[in-house]
């Protein structure tokens, strides 16, 4: 079982990156202090604020996979199919609305699946699906959508505004602990269902008909994956706004390391995707301490290389 | 001898527009049919209804006597494989990863391939003569490898009855006459029922036992080589003038083109 020890391996990592990451912060403790009860606030934070890394860094990364495989296409992910912007923008409504943060998952997953459907519909070209334009409107509405979120944001007053920019370029600060665990099951159920479909996703990613001719039923699953991808992308982007690329980073990465097997690529992406995003938060946390980098521009500044890499080795995939 | 594949005044296409026309066609168990004519006549269209990739407008197809739409899908594929003309693409999976592909129609979801799954991924690899690339990625391999590797993977998945759509298109006639053997020597070892579509009448006439030509959506002609492959059939069919002798090998029908310039 040699992937089973890479998944052990890499586990160890994850848990000496989360401890890492809860040593440090912009108020300088020793962890022998953190532990004591007068600190279980700042231990708490740090705690919630790694755990929601975590979650953000696998569900983006395997709803990333599940994308790439089921449009044929290694630049699929989230934030540059529109997914992201979508979910945002929605949330970004209801909150304007003054609508219970509790329910902004519903709104947000609906603006993904409206998003996703949009771009499908852009994408169409002579009745077929033109893969080639798929990512192209997925930025064109990315794009767009943040331009509708800022828009929003600046109509209602100054305020608001600071608070809300983080949707923008994401955040892993904790701001409703009740929130983060409404949306922690939609996203941990999403990654499973993803992986229990690993050998669908294999079939798929050869193509269509290819996985219809292996007993793969490809139209339903695809719809249904899609839909999973639209849900954890709605839940992490309700608690850590839009954060770009890293659907595109990690899975990119453990194909090298491991082929593309889903069966394998799934659990190793899904770990060090959680490693890559404490690192991230840590890296936006500290490098400038006591300020703070949004999230998002960390990995979008990792991510555009890998973007372009990928883009000119797959020229026809754009 | 049994029924194995049948089309009941089969009629449908894509988007409302028929393609096909009152196909009525059988094929028996350990058949070696070949489907041959003009561009656009048909063919592949067949085989997509045959494969439950369209649904018939009018008629129906039935394997073994039960109309497919009533077969489950995994079913079906554990009874039939296809090979298709297109070449895979998309992520560079090696070539045994490729050929136990060919397993999924026989193991559940998640459940792991055994050792005979692997066992059989590499027979079909020998076969096809691809099992000294298995390691190799499918994006480093010539056109047709590949070609040889997808049937690879539809050998892997055991069926009874194979359909393939012109799978010499990419390959040299040496590899050619490689691929019609290997699917001939299924056929009379493992009883194997082959349906091909074929562009090459001489590869047709000297393997198939039987050939449909088809002309615009419905069948001109069905019976043994011989029968099918006249110069009266294939000019009023291709529009083309041709010469008809015995071939030298066999005694099957050997076409010969007549250029209209010299």
């Amino acid at each position: 079982m040699r992937t089973g020890i890479k998944v052990f391996i890499l586990f160890l990592i994850l848990l000496a990156v989360i401890a890492l990451a809860i040593a440090c912060g912009p108020v300088r403790i020793s962890p022998a202090e953190l532990l004591s009860a007068q600190n279980r606030v700042i231990l708490n934070m740090r705690l919630l604020r790694v755990l929601t890394a975590v979650l953000a860094g696998s569900g983006l990364a395997v709803s990333g996979i599940a994308l790439q495989a089921i449009l044929r296409n290694p630049l699929a992910e989230p934030y540059l199919l529109g997914t992201s912007s979508g979910a945002g923008l929605a949330a970004v409504i209801a909150l304007v609305c003054g609508i219970s943060r509790l329910y902004l998952p519903l709104f947000a997953f609906c603006g993904a699946v409206a998003s996703i459907i949009l771009v499908y519909l852009l994408a169409c070209g002579a009745g077929r699906v033109q893969e080639k334009s798929l990512i192209l409107s997925g930025v064109i509405v990315s794009v767009a959508f943040s331009a509708v979120i800022v828009f929003l944001v600046s109509l209602s007053g100054e305020k608001v505004m600071h608070e809300m920019t983080w949707w923008l370029w994401g955040s892993l600060q904790v701001y409703d602990p009740k929130l983060l665990a409404v949306v922690s099951f939609p996203v941990i159920a999403g990654i499973g269902a993803i992986y229990f479909f690993s050998q669908d996703l294999n079939a798929l990613s050869i193509g269509e008909e290819e996985s219809m001719h292996l007993g793969i039923d490809s139209d339903k699953i695809k719809k249904l994956l899609i839909l999973v991808s639209a849900l954890i992308t709605a839940g992490l982007v309700c608690v850590c706004g839009i954060i770009g690329f890293v659907g595109l980073i990690v899975p990119h990465m453990m194909r090298l390391l491991a082929g593309p097997d889903h069966k394998r690529l799934i659990p190793l992406t899904c770990i060090s995707a959680a490693i890559f995003m404490v690192v991230c938060d840590m890296v936006s946390r500290t490098l400038f301490s006591p300020l703070e980098v949004p999230a998002g521009v960390i990995t979008a500044i990792i991510g555009a290389p890998v973007f372009i890499v990928l883009l000119k080795r797959s020229r026809r995939a754009l | 001898m049994k029924t194995m594949l049948e089309t009941v005044d089969l009629s449908g296409g894509y988007r409302g527009a028929d393609v096909l026309d009152n196909i009525s066609l059988r094929v028996e168990e350990g058949g070696f049919l070949g489907l041959i004519g003009p561009n656009g006549s048909g063919k592949t269209t067949l085989l997509r209804f045959c494969t439950r990739l369209l649904v018939p407008r009018l008629g129906k197809v039935c394997f073994m006597g039960k109309n497919i739409r009533d077969i489950g899908l995994k079913e079906f594929c554990r009874e039939t494989a296809f090979v298709s003309r297109d070449l895979p693409s998309g992520f560079s999976f090696t070539v045994m990863e490729m050929a136990l592909m060919g397993r999924i129609p026989h193991l559940g979801r998640l459940q792991r391939e055994g050792r005979r799954d692997l066992r059989i991924a590499e027979e079909a690899l020998e076969l096809t003569g691809t099992l000294e690339f298995k390691d190799k990625y499918l994006d480093e391999l010539s056109a047709g490898e590949r070609q040889r590797v997808t049937i690879a993977m539809a050998l892997a998945q055991e069926p009874r009855l194979l359909f393939l759509d012109e799978p010499t298109a990419h390959l040299d006639i040496g590899h050619q006459v490689q691929v019609m053997d290997l699917l001939k020597r299924l056929n009379r070892r493992n009883n194997l029922t082959v349906v091909m579509v074929l562009h090459d009448l001489n590869l047709a006439g000297a393997y198939c036992a039987r050939i449909a030509l088809m002309d615009k959506g419905k069948i001109f002609r069905e019976g043994t080589p011989e029968e099918v492959l006249t110069y009266h059939n294939i000019e009023a069919v291709y529009k083309t003038i041709v010469l008809v002798n015995t071939g030298p090998a066999g005694g099957k029908p050997n076409i010969v083109l007549v250029p209209g310039e010299k």
